[in-house]
């Protein structure tokens, strides 16, 4: 707590006019951290950023930056600590990227808003932080998504913020960019001690680019806390409320809804060779089996969510012959056997038997692209 | 390019300042009657010769070239206002419907002063047609909380244009005999009833309006990237919209009581002058509009007089023929744009 906070809000409810959208919220950032709203559509995600950024008044509680309550702050001296970059387009004609960079530097120009040499040096300096210099003379109807963003990242960098609030980003951005924005996103926020509180859909990218993640869901902030701690078990899965389909939390993979029933194919994997059959099966709507993985496996993940039954064997032990019975039995109700991995070792060697075992009862097809002697 | 662009603007001021001062000499020099220019100078002299050709310069031509100066550049800066207001390119208060309803007040204010005997001061008319402004004005903003789309909005203005257009030529036929020739040529729209008195009060309301909209060059920049980033920059985004809706009805208001409905020029004014400096910058863009509407009104009021002489044209036959191309120009533009 000795730390100075950026941003700090106590049951806060984010809402319009006395209807509150997400209530109980508690908010605290410090300088240089990335705060990631994460929830499904329509939770308030938007109405939280906008309350925080002062252009909706809190139902209730009070929003403190840098420490001063935003009430008795004047608009402009909110201006030169907050600075927002939003999702809505901007539809201005003839407006050259310097031009909207430039409007970063209002609050600090004076009755005309003209700029003085220093805020022409800081418009600059903002376009070099994100590379976007050489876009200065464009106009901002000629240029990419990806492009538009990173000039309206510019300008809120002139602005010369404490705090950043970045509403989605990365919406409309293809993955390069969206990468390469976050990138520059965390680094801005390291290098330059901004704390930032932005609004993700991807997941997967709010896991690796935040610092801590606000979960919303229902009119609530309903868990807080680390990547570490939020994509834990099931509790992505649940705040969204998947259920077409599972979502792994480790490795930010979404997967569809397995096809039930009686398993046709039989699909021996491990080592990660079996995620693109297990994957084709379900496309094509085949119940399958997979077995033996272990539960460290690569394969393990996607079998786990695709497979209509699962043979697994302990990570790091030999398969046993539980198991191995188990999957002869599943094996041999099956139409068909497919086997993904190449080689086999001491751990996987009881999948070589079940290899055998389909050899002998010729229904084993090797799966395309996999070569064996 | 920042030293290339300060080059541009210089030289386009320079460029507007010799139209409008060449077009003001014009509108002086040239009329029905032909004035050697000798007696025009001595006219503006001020010596009190009592001639004819004198009276005919300072009591009609100058005060008319002065009328169309004025107004011209106060329609094209509400134009420029409406557009930033309504981030639409194609909004002004002619398409919006908001000269017609200043027409709509005016006329009515003439007819009952009329009818009862009373006389009616300039000012008494700026009032109406402001009344008459802030009404449509009332009525689009009502229709722009409801319709998004910016083709919605324009159709909406034009039939609050039509609506009070109507109800005026009801009241105009309803009216005294004796009040249709004034009433008529008004609603026509025409720089001709200007006398000095007139003028004098257009001056105080034109020169301070725009002024103190060249002083908003600020908060409108802020506000051409949307509400949200101006109110993130400090702008009072409530009372900045209420101050620009009432400066373009009042700039609109006094052209619409003294020169009755000008077409066109609000929304094709701006848009060549971004054209022109080749940016959309307030600051340049306000004291840009005022003086390339001076001049194109000026341009279309000489025309409008002089190329039928002696049968006058309205002006807004003249403007609509200019300035309409520039509008469908402006449309295909966003068109082909996307957005």
């Amino acid at each position: 707590m000795s730390e100075k906070k950026a941003v700090s809000a106590e049951a806060l409810s984010a809402g319009y006019g006395h209807r509150a959208v997400v209530s109980g919220l508690d908010i605290s950032v410090i300088p240089g951290e990335v705060l990631t709203l994460i929830g499904p559509n329509g939770a308030g995600k938007s109405t939280v950023l906008r309350t925080i950024a002062a252009q909706l008044e809190p139902v209730s509680g009070t929003v403190y930056v840098g420490g001063s309550s935003l009430d008795e702050m004047k608009p402009q001296e909110l201006a030169r600590r907050l600075s927002v970059m939003l999702t809505d387009r901007i539809n201005s004609e003839r407006m050259t990227c310097r031009d909207v960079v430039s409007t970063g530097r209002y609050p600090y120009t004076g009755r005309l808003g003209i700029l003085s040499a220093d805020d022409r040096a800081k418009v600059d300096e903002a376009m070099e932080l994100v590379s976007v210099t050489h876009l200065a003379d464009t106009d901002l109807s000629c240029i990419s998504d990806g492009q538009r963003q990173c000039v309206m990242l510019a300008r809120a960098l002139a602005q010369e913020p404490e705090v950043l609030v970045l509403d989605e980003p990365t919406s409309f951005l293809d993955i390069s960019n969206k990468l390469r924005l976050l990138t520059l996103i965390r680094r801005l926020a390291a290098e330059r001690n901004i704390a930032v509180i932005q609004s993700l859909h991807e997941l997967d990218l709010a896991q690796k680019f935040s610092d801590s993640l606000l979960c919303i869901k229902e009119g609530e902030a309903k868990y807080q806390g680390t990547p570490e701690e939020i994509f834990t078990g099931s509790r992505i899965a649940e705040l969204y409320g998947i259920d077409s389909g599972s979502y792994e939390p480790l490795y930010g993979a979404a997967e569809p809804q397995r096809t039930e029933g009686e398993p046709e194919v039989f699909v021996i994997g491990g080592g990660g060779t079996g995620i693109p059959v297990y994957r084709a099966l379900q496309r094509r709507g085949v119940p399958f089996a997979a077995g033996v993985i272990h539960e460290n496996d690569l394969d393990h993940p996607a079998a786990k969510a695709l497979a209509a039954e699962l043979i697994t064997e302990k990570a790091f032990e030999p398969i046993g012959m539980a198991a191995l019975s188990k999957a002869e039995a599943v094996m041999r109700k099956c139409r068909k056997v497919i086997c993904c991995p190449e080689a086999f070792g001491t751990m996987n060697s009881g999948n070589r038997k079940l290899l055998r075992l389909a050899e002998e009862l010729g229904i084993l097809e090797y799966a395309e692209g996999s070569r064996h002697d | 390019m920042e030293t290339k662009r300060k080059l541009r603007w210089t030289a386009g001021f320079i460029f507007l300042l010799l139209l409008a001062a060449g077009f003001f000499i014009l509108n002086i020099l040239k009329g029905t009657s032909s004035i050697p220019a000798g007696e025009v100078l001595e006219a503006l002299s001020g010596k009190d010769s009592g001639l004819p050709s004198h009276r005919i310069v300072r009591e009609i031509r100058l005060p008319r070239a002065a009328a169309a100066l004025l107004l011209g550049g106060a329609l094209a800066v509400s134009g420029f206002l409406l557009q930033s207001f309504f981030a639409n390119p194609i909004a002004g208060p002619y398409v919006l419907g908001i000269s017609s309803g200043a027409k709509l007040t005016v006329a009515l204010a003439m007819i009952l002063a009329l009818k009862n005997g009373i006389f009616v001061s300039s000012w008494t008319l700026v009032a109406a047609s402001f009344a008459g402004s802030l009404l449509s004005t009332g009525a689009i903003l009502l229709l722009s909380g409801r319709v998004k789309n910016m083709a919605q909005l324009i159709i909406g203005g034009v039939m609050i244009g039509y609506i009070c257009s109507s109800v005026t030529e009801l009241a105009v036929t309803f009216a005294d005999d004796a009040n249709i020739v004034n009433l008529h040529n008004w609603s026509m729209g025409s720089f001709s009833g200007a006398d000095r008195g007139d003028v004098r009060v257009i001056l105080l309301i034109v020169v301070p309006a725009v002024i103190l909209t060249f002083m908003l060059s600020k908060p409108l920049g802020a506000y051409q990237l949307g509400e949200s980033y101006a109110e993130n920059l400090g702008v009072n985004v409530r009372l900045f919209r209420v101050a620009m809706i009432l400066l373009s009805s009042v700039l609109s208001a006094c052209v619409t009581a003294f020169a009755g409905p000008v077409s066109f020029v609000g929304v094709a004014v701006p848009h060549l002058m971004k054209s022109l400096f080749g940016t959309a910058k307030p600051i340049v863009i306000i004291p840009a509009s005022f003086l390339g509407g001076a001049s194109v009104c000026m341009m279309c009021d000489l025309i409008a007089r002089t190329v039928f002489a002696p049968v006058e044209l309205s002006i807004s036959t003249v403007t609509a023929l200019f300035c309409a191309p520039v509008v469908i120009v402006i449309m295909l533009k966003r068109r082909k744009g996307g957005s």
